[in-house]
C-alpha cells in the first residue's frame, strides 16, 4: 500500500467518523432520535385525543385504507403531542410537513414520536407508503391555531 | 494477457446470448413503465395506453423488471463469461442451461401475473398486501436459477486453485464470487420470507402473517441487494476500465480489500431501511447505521483507486498538470464506446454515494424517508452507475458471444451521455421535491398535482415537471442504445456461426501488485460476516417478535376489506 493510498484511506475513515459524531451529537445533545421499540401501550384500533397537561396532548391515530383517523387535528400553537400510530389493515406511511416526524404505520405494531407545534398554520401529512388503489388520496392535516382555542377533531371515530 | 481469447462452446454461446437478449426486451418494457410513471405523476396520463392499468401496476413492473430481473440476469451472464474466461475452463453447459431456464420461466411467470393485474404489490411486495401465488413462485425460480448458476462456478474455481497453488485468483473472479456470496446469504432471508410466510399464506394454508417480521426479513435481503447490483459494475470498473482508458489498475490489493469489506459489511445494515419502523429498538437501528458507514468505506477506497488509475492513464498519454489528465481520457471515441458507460456511471455515483450516506445517517433519514428523495437517490445508483455499466457490458458481451462487430457505435457511444443528462434532471426534480415533502410511490397526478383536488400542492409542480423532462430524455437515451444493441443482434455475419464464440475482455494489469496473502481466502471473511449478521440481527428479530401482536389476513390493493 503506497503513501497516497494510506492517506486516502485515513481521510475516508476520518470523514465517516465526523459524520458519525454528528449523528451521536444530534441524538444525545439535541435529543433528535428515530422511533424505538414500544411495548408499554395497549393495542388500539380507534382514534383518541386527550389533554395530558397544559400544553400537552396524547393522540392515538389509526391509519387505514385510505384515510387517517383523525384526518384533521386542530390544536393551539405551542402544543406538544405524544403521537401513537398504528394501522388497522396494511402498511401505511406518515410524515408531517416541515416537522421531524416520519413514521411507518404497520399492522400489529405501535409507532411513537413526540412532536411540538410552535408556529400556527396547516401541516399536511400524506401517506407515503403504497397502500392500494387510492393511496394518493390518503392524507390529513394538523391545523395549528393561535393560542386559546379548544382542540377539535374532524373525521374521528367518536 | 490482453490478446488472450477464450473459446466458449456452441451451447454456452447461445445460452449466454439468450440470457442477454430476453432480459433486454424485459428491460425495455420496464423502462417504458418508468417513462409512464413520470407522466402519471404529472397527471398527463391516467391509464396506461398500451398495457392498461394504473400507475401502481406500472410501478410494479418497472421495479420488478428493471431492478430485479434485468440485474440478476446480467450478473449471471457476466459471471458465466468472466469466470470461464479468467480460469480458462469451460462452463458446464447443462447446469448453465438449467439455471437459465429456471430464471427465464420465473421471470416470465412473475411478469405475466403483474400484467394481468394480479400482483400490484410493487417490487418490495410488503404483506399484508397479497399477490397471486405465481408472483412469489416466479421470484423464487429466478433466485434459485441464479443460485444454480453460481454453484456451477464453484467446482471450476476449486479445481483452478488446486492446479495453481500459490497463484492469485484473478480479480474478476474474486469480484464475481463476492457478488454471489453476498447474494446467496441475502436471498436466504427472502427465501424464508417467501417460502415459509408469503407463499403458504397466499395459497391459504396459513391464515395470518406477522407483517413486521416479513418486512424485516425483506430488508435483510433488500440492502445487500443493492451491492448485488453494484458489485458487477465494480468488477467492470476495476478490471476493464483502467485498460480501456489506456492505463493500469492503480492497486490490485485495494480491489481485493474492497471486495472483502463488502462481504463483511453488506448485510448487517438492512435496518437502516427501517429507521422509521415501529417494534425495533433505536439502539439497534443505530448499530446498523454504524455498519452502513463501514460499508461506505470500500466505496470511498474505490473512488480513490479508480481516480488514481485514470490519472495514471492520462499521464501515460503525456499529461503533466494537476488536473489535465482528466482531459486525456477517451470520452468521445467511437471505437472506445464502452468507456463512457463506465466513466459517466462513476460521475453519477459521486452524487448517488453522497445521497446514500445522507439516507444512512440515522435521524437525518426522518427528513427523506419515503419521500420522492428516495427514488431520486436510487436512480443515481441502480439506474445510474449500475444500469450504465450493465448496458455497456450487455452490448460488449453480445458482440463477443455472437462474434459480431458492434453496429451503430456512434449511437452506442452517445447514448450514456443523453441518458445521464436526463437522469440528473429527473433525479434533481425527485430529490428536491422529496425535501419539500412529496411522497414516493404516489400517483400525484390524481391528487397532489391536480389543481382540482383539495390536496393540490402547488409547490411540488415544478419538481414533478422536471421529472417528466428528465424521464423523457432518459427514455430517448435508452432507445438510442437499443438501436445499437438490436442492430448488432440482427446484423448479418459473425464469424464461426454455428460453432463456438471467441471471447476476449480488456483485462487491466495492476500498477502496484502486492502479495496481500490475507485477502486471498474468502473463508475468514465469510465467517466474520456471519458473526456480524448474528450480532446485528438477533436483537432486531427479538424486538420484532416481542413488540408485535396479532397477525394480518391478506388484502387486495383494491379494497379495504380483507380477502378472507
Amino acid at each position: 500500500m503506497d503513501k497516497s493510498e494510506k492517506l486516502a484511506l485515513t481521510l475516508s475513515g476520518l470523514l465517516l467518523a465526523v459524520f458519525l459524531s454528528a449523528i451521536v451529537y444530534a441524538s444525545v445533545a439535541k435529543n433528535i432520535d428515530v422511533p424505538t421499540c414500544i411495548t408499554d401501550i395497549d393495542p388500539f384500533l380507534t382514534d383518541t385525543l386527550f389533554q395530558t397537561g397544559p400544553d400537552s396532548y396524547e393522540l392515538q391515530m389509526v391509519a387505514r385504507m385510505w384515510a387517517f383517523q383523525p384526518s384533521t387535528v386542530t390544536l393551539p400553537a405551542g402544543s406538544t403531542v405524544d403521537l401513537y400510530l398504528t394501522s388497522q389493515d396494511i402498511i401505511h406511511g406518515f410524515k408531517i410537513d416541515r416537522h421531524n416526524v416520519n413514521l411507518m404505520a404497520v399492522p400489529g405494531a405501535i409507532n411513537y414520536m413526540q412532536v411540538t407545534f410552535n408556529e400556527p398554520g396547516e401541516y399536511l401529512f400524506a401517506c407515503h407508503e403504497f397502500c392500494g388503489a387510492a393511496h394518493h388520496t390518503m392524507a390529513g392535516r394538523f391545523i395549528i391555531t393561535e393560542r386559546e382555542d379548544e382542540p377539535e377533531l374532524i373525521g374521528g371515530a367518536f | 494477457m490482453s490478446d488472450y481469447i477464450f473459446r466458449f462452446n456452441k451451447s454456452n454461446k447461445y445460452l449466454n446470448a439468450t440470457l442477454l437478449i430476453i432480459p433486454m426486451v424485459l428491460l425495455f418494457i420496464g423502462i417504458y413503465g418508468g417513462l409512464m410513471q413520470t407522466l402519471f405523476r404529472a397527471g398527463i396520463v391516467t391509464s396506461d395506453p398500451f398495457v392498461g392499468g394504473d400507475y401502481y401496476k406500472g410501478l410494479t413492473f418497472h421495479g420488478v423488471l428493471n431492478a430485479i430481473v434485468f440485474t440478476t440476469f446480467f450478473a449471471v451472464v457476466l459471471g458465466n463469461a468472466l469466470i470461464p474466461y479468467s480460469l480458462k475452463k469451460e462452463l458446464n453447459s447443462r447446469i448453465a442451461w438449467i439455471s437459465g431456464i429456471l430464471m427465464l420461466v420465473g421471470s416470465v411467470l412473475a411478469a405475466i401475473v403483474i400484467f394481468m393485474g394480479e400482483a400490484t404489490v410493487l417490487y418490495t411486495f410488503y404483506p399484508p398486501m397479497m399477490a397471486h401465488p405465481l408472483f412469489y413462485i416466479g421470484l423464487t425460480l429466478l433466485v434459485v436459477g441464479s443460485w444454480v448458476a453460481s454453484a456451477n462456478w464453484i467446482p471450476m474455481y476449486l479445481q483452478w486453485r488446486r492446479e495453481n497453488p500459490g497463484k492469485k485468483t484473478p480479480l474478476a473472479v474474486v469480484g464475481m464470487f463476492t457478488t454471489f456470496i453476498i447474494w446467496f446469504i441475502a436471498t436466504l432471508a427472502v427465501a424464508v420470507e417467501i417460502l415459509f410466510m408469503l407463499l403458504p399464506w397466499s395459497l391459504g394454508l396459513v391464515d395470518e402473517i406477522n407483517v413486521m417480521l416479513a418486512r424485516t426479513l425483506f430488508w435483510f435481503f433488500g440492502h445487500p441487494l443493492v451491492y448485488f447490483w453494484l458489485l458487477p459494475a465494480y468488477v467492470m470498473y476495476y478490471v476493464f476500465m483502467p485498460k480501456m482508458a489506456g492505463g493500469k489498475l492503480y492497486s490490485d490489493m485495494a480491489g481485493r480489500l474492497v471486495f472483502m469489506l463488502f462481504i463483511l459489511f453488506s448485510i448487517p445494515v438492512g435496518t437502516h431501511h427501517q429507521y422509521m419502523d415501529p417494534a425495533i429498538g433505536a439502539q439497534w437501528k443505530f448499530l446498523h447505521g454504524i455498519f452502513t458507514f463501514a460499508v461506505a468505506l470500500p466505496s470511498l477506497i474505490t473512488a480513490f483507486t479508480l481516480a488514481a488509475s485514470l490519472e495514471h492513464a492520462g499521464r501515460q498519454k503525456g499529461s503533466t498538470g494537476l488536473f489535465s489528465w482528466m482531459g486525456k481520457l477517451p470520452y468521445f471515441k467511437k471505437e472506445n464506446w464502452f468507456f463512457p458507460y463506465l466513466i459517466l456511471g462513476l460521475i453519477i455515483f459521486i452524487f448517488g454515494g453522497i445521497g446514500g450516506i445522507i439516507n444512512a445517517s440515522y435521524q437525518m433519514n426522518t427528513v427523506v424517508h419515503n419521500t420522492a428523495w428516495v427514488p431520486g437517490h436510487f436512480h443515481l445508483t441502480v439506474a445510474g452507475p449500475v444500469l450504465l455499466a450493465f448496458l455497456g457490458g450487455s452490448l460488449y458481451l453480445i458482440g463477443q458471444f455472437l462474434n459480431k462487430e458492434i453496429r451503430l457505435k456512434g449511437w452506442a457511444m452517445i447514448s450514456p451521455y443523453v441518458y445521464t443528462i436526463g437522469l440528473f434532471i429527473m433525479s434533481y426534480g425527485l430529490k428536491i421535491g422529496g425535501l419539500q415533502g412529496m411522497p414516493r410511490r404516489t400517483n400525484t397526478g390524481l391528487s397532489y398535482a391536480n389543481p382540482d383536488s383539495i390536496l393540490y400542492q402547488p409547490d411540488w409542480i415544478a419538481y414533478i415537471d422536471l421529472s417528466v423532462i428528465g424521464g423523457v430524455i432518459m427514455f430517448i437515451g435508452i432507445v438510442i442504445y437499443l438501436a445499437s444493441f438490436f442492430a448488432t443482434v440482427f446484423a448479418k455475419g459473425g464469424n464461426g456461426e454455428g460453432e463456438g464464440a471467441d471471447v476476449t475482455f480488456p483485462i487491466s494489469e495492476p500498477l502496484h501488485d502486492e502479495k496481500a496473502s490475507w485477502l486471498r481466502n474468502f473463508k475468514p471473511f465469510i465467517i466474520i460476516a456471519i458473526i456480524l449478521i448474528i450480532l446485528s440481527y438477533t436483537p432486531v428479530i427479538y424486538d420484532v417478535l416481542q413488540a408485535t401482536y396479532g397477525g394480518s389476513p391478506p388484502f387486495s390493493p383494491e379494497s379495504p376489506v380483507p380477502l378472507r
